[in-house]
């Protein structure tokens, strides 16, 4: 149940007082709810599933997988990367660290 | 060990049984639209031109009486169509545009010169004349640009609610030159496939306007007659196999329609498909596979392959096929089947969908 | 698009399948329980360049295929009525009920429309006053605060039209079930990522201690769903478990406080019949007692099923990955899709109608 994609907010305003926004999906725009993004700004991308905006994409950690792509590369090592512990959540090297646990 | 199966389908899921009504799904070009042409229409007016199942029918002239020797004399290219777009007027054209495009591509596709047209309007009882005059206007545009005429007509209008504003139906004839010999049975392994063009446009464009899916765009719908690319590529590549224009069911119904009757295989390699940046993206957020959306100018051949970079030259030359692209062969493997090659090297099968392909959330 | 095409690149999906294999030496049993995922799985055939010691397991993860066949019913009988314009989204109308399908009720003369939002149906409440309209709320976690906003703003606006059928599930409940039982050969999960972008990722973590498996919060493009399963396979090669988000874009460990307000003012966790499967206990929402008037459930009253599932059908021990559709004794005979018996081949999703279709490209080829 899943079917989300991601779009970049176009405008932000009310309708029949609930927050809707003009959403861009690459070239063609639908109005969806962000009720559940209430402080995404114009210009931001959301995950969107049936018409509501599910959460704001974290662009800094959207670039999480390329950076481990990388890292993997230059060490040649395609086991856990060091100084990662099986126990780590997420384990994503110089990354900002935020939600996942240590 | 075996993994998870190779399949592709946004047919979500399968419908009961056949009942005793017509379903949507019987007018979708899938496998319900062959299993009632199949089990319905072709056993009640079997005729060899019927069975094979092209798009136009082409006729000797000694049936008609002329005289000659069958085989050197130009053949009359003949077929029928019907039109229920809703809405009547979309973004890129109406009904009427659709049922001169329309008709004169059937007869393109067979190789034929379009040259008369025949239209039967069914109008609802309350349909604003105006509307109905702005549909015969963009039908006398659209005949005059493909060079053809309407020659006769017919009008029945039906009590309100009993049809959507208004149906087109039509017929069209056409010659075909002498040697030309389009046709289903001339596809060999090795063949490659062609495209003219982008995918998807006329279908996404319609669902723009469709209420409960409303978004905006700039699409348009690519409804265009195909006559004069279709010629311009017989006469540089006089050993085209087969053409078909993609309309309901859209390119993989028409490749399907390919594998089942030619008995071949069909390998599709995905990343060439051309397609629109906003078809893709209305694709996504719908949850519909542009594979099954329809097309209203877009044109797809099979030729030899040793011809396939010359009529490219050809097509891409052409107003109406500057995208065109090639995308794939046929094989003599997994006959039957229409196989989709990933950018990724994996595969998977575009089945014949069994009925509408409706959006999903899943 | 961005942020998406960018994770649908070969070439990072030809690296971490070299990856992947570099590390893999003993065969793994890895479930996803989520159709979208199952889907770009497909789509992309990266199950056909995983390395064969890698079984991929498709879960119950189709809320369509798990929907119990009497809301099926409930949903048909509710829209063959005169009075109410039913409303759904397009996966539902070829489920079978236990005689027919919402498909052929639209085709009888009913009144049922394809919706792209819930809220769409506020919509066609207002402008149909006469008519109550119903609206088939189906789906996992990740539908829920949609499905809370509409009833929300139904009472709001003073709509006494409109109603909701509910058949929320919820996804830790059913892999606390297939974890639990005796036959279970799952040994690591890739959790689906947009019900965690709702939810959070903090109910998996007693199911990883419980069981000692790792669950790899995944998300849908190629290049997500090589890394999760990349991290999983690593975390088992390690003998680890834990629950690791690497989804990390779109979830984070609360989920979305505003969307998980949402559901929890308007729904209730409760039991739920999953079909196929059976009743899992706690593991889908209903509407509180103090929404009621918009159940519609509660506002009509349904017969009886008539026909129960049909015995030959193993899509219960299917959707839990215990055994392949291959070994059931219907399968390709008088089960097929066409006339499905059972959820797992009624779905295009569902493993059944997916072999199906493979297997008929293996005769070919064979042929």
């Amino acid at each position: 149940m899943c079917l989300g994609i991601p779009g970049r907010v176009v405008d932000v305003h009310r309708e029949q007082d609930i927050l809707m926004g003009k959403v861009d999906f690459g070239g063609v725009t639908k109005s969806i709810c962000l009720e559940c993004t209430p402080q995404v700004q114009p210009g931001e991308y959301v995950i969107v599933h049936v018409g509501f905006a599910l959460q704001v994409i974290d662009e800094a950690r959207a670039q999480d997988v390329f950076r481990f792509l990388v890292q993997m590369g230059e060490t040649d090592e395609f086991a856990l990367a060091e100084g990662v512990s099986p126990m780590s959540g997420g384990a994503y090297q110089n990354a900002p660290d935020g939600e996942t646990p240590p | 060990m075996s993994k998870l199966p190779n399949f592709h389908s946004l047919a979500c899921p399968a419908p009961l049984p056949p009942g005793e009504r017509v379903l949507l799904g019987h007018g979708s070009g899938g496998r319900l639209t062959a299993q009632l042409i199949q089990q319905l229409f072709l056993p009640a007016f079997a005729n060899d031109i019927l069975c094979a199942l092209e798009d136009q029918a082409t006729l000797d002239l000694h049936h008609l009486g002329v005289a000659g020797r069958a085989g050197a004399e130009p053949r009359l290219a003949f077929t029928t169509d019907s039109f229920v777009v809703r809405p009547l007027f979309f973004p890129g054209g109406d009904i009427g545009r659709l049922a001169v495009h329309g008709t004169v591509n059937d007869l393109a596709v067979g190789g034929a010169t379009p040259l008369f047209l025949s239209a039967a309007f069914i109008l609802e009882e309350g349909l604003p004349l105006a509307d109905l005059r702005r549909i015969v206007a963009s039908m006398r545009e659209a005949c005059a640009d493909a060079g053809v005429q309407l020659v006769t007509g017919d009008t029945k209008v039906v009590d309100r609610g009993k049809c959507d504003g208004a149906f087109i139906t039509t017929s069209g004839i056409g010659v075909v030159p002498p040697g030309r010999n389009l046709a289903l049975h001339n596809v060999r392994p090795g063949d490659c496939i062609l495209v003219s063009g982008t995918i998807g446009d006329h279908g996404i464009a319609i669902m723009s306007q469709r209420e409960g899916l409303e978004f905006e765009t700039a699409l348009q719908s690519d409804t265009a007659p195909l006559h004069d690319l279709s010629h311009t590529m017989l006469e540089s590549c006089p050993s085209i196999r087969w053409m078909r224009d993609p309309t309901r069911g859209g390119l993989s119904g028409t490749l399907n329609e390919l594998a089942a009757a030619a008995h071949a295989g069909v390998v599709i390699d995905e990343a060439a498909i051309p397609i629109r940046p906003e078809v893709q993206a209305a694709c996504e957020m719908l949850g519909l596979d542009p594979l099954y959306v329809a097309n209203e100018g877009k044109l797809v051949a099979v030729a030899p392959t040793e011809a396939s970079e010359q009529l490219l030259d050809v097509m891409r030359r052409h107003p109406l096929g500057r995208n065109a692209a090639r995308i794939g062969e046929v094989r003599g493997d997994h006959p039957g089947l229409v196989v989709i090659r990933s950018a990724f090297g994996g595969e998977r099968i575009a089945p014949l969908l069994t009925g509408e392909q409706l959006p999903r959330i899943c | 698009m961005r942020y998406q095409t960018e994770y649908r690149d070969p070439a990072a999906a030809r690296r971490l399948l070299e990856a992947i294999r570099a590390i893999t030496t003993r065969p793994w049993t890895l479930m996803e329980v989520c159709g979208g995922q199952t889907h770009a799985i497909v789509k992309y055939g990266l199950d056909e360049l995983l390395p064969a010691e890698i079984d991929l397991v498709h879960g119950p993860g189709c809320p369509v295929c798990v929907t119990p066949i009497e809301l099926i019913d409930k949903a048909v009988a509710l829209a063959a009525r005169a009075d109410v314009i039913f409303c759904s989204y397009g996966d539902m109308l070829r489920v079978p009920g236990s005689s027919r399908d919402l498909l052929s009720v639209k085709a009888s003369g009913g009144n049922v429309r394809i919706v792209y939002s819930p809220l769409d149906c506020l919509q066609i409440a207002e402008q149909n006053p006469r008519h109550l309209v119903v609206f088939f709320a189906v789906g996992f976690e990740t539908t829920a605060p949609a499905n809370a906003l509409a009833v929300q703003q139904a009472r709001r606006r003073g709509l006494d039209n409109f109603a909701v059928l509910v058949s929320h599930v919820l996804v830790p409940p059913a892999m606390q079930a297939i974890l639990a039982s005796p036959d279970n050969r799952v040994q690591g999960f890739l959790a689906a990522g947009h019900v965690c972008t709702v939810m959070g990722w903090s109910d998996y973590e007693p199911l990883s201690e419980q069981y000692r498996v790792p669950i790899v919060v995944t998300g849908f493009e190629p290049v997500d769903i090589l890394d999760g399963i990349f991290r999983c396979v690593s975390l088992l090669e390690q003998g680890g478990h834990g629950v690791e988000n690497r989804y990390t874009r779109a979830v984070r460990r609360e989920g979305n406080p505003a969307a998980r307000r949402l559901i929890a003012e308007v729904f209730e966790v409760t039991d739920r019949m999953w079909r196929g499967i059976g009743t899992i206990p706690q593991s889908g929402f209903r509407l509180r007692p103090e929404w009621s008037p918009y159940d519609a459930e509660r506002r009509f009253t349904f017969e009886p099923l008539r026909n129960p599932e049909a015995e030959a059908c193993l899509s219960g021990l299917i959707l839990q990955g215990r055994c392949k559709p291959t070994d059931c004794a219907a399968f390709g005979g008088s089960c097929t899709p066409d006339h499905p018996l059972g959820a797992t081949m009624v779905s295009a999703e569902g493993a059944c109608a997916a072999y199906f279709r493979y297997r008929q490209s293996r005769q070919h080829q064979t042929a």
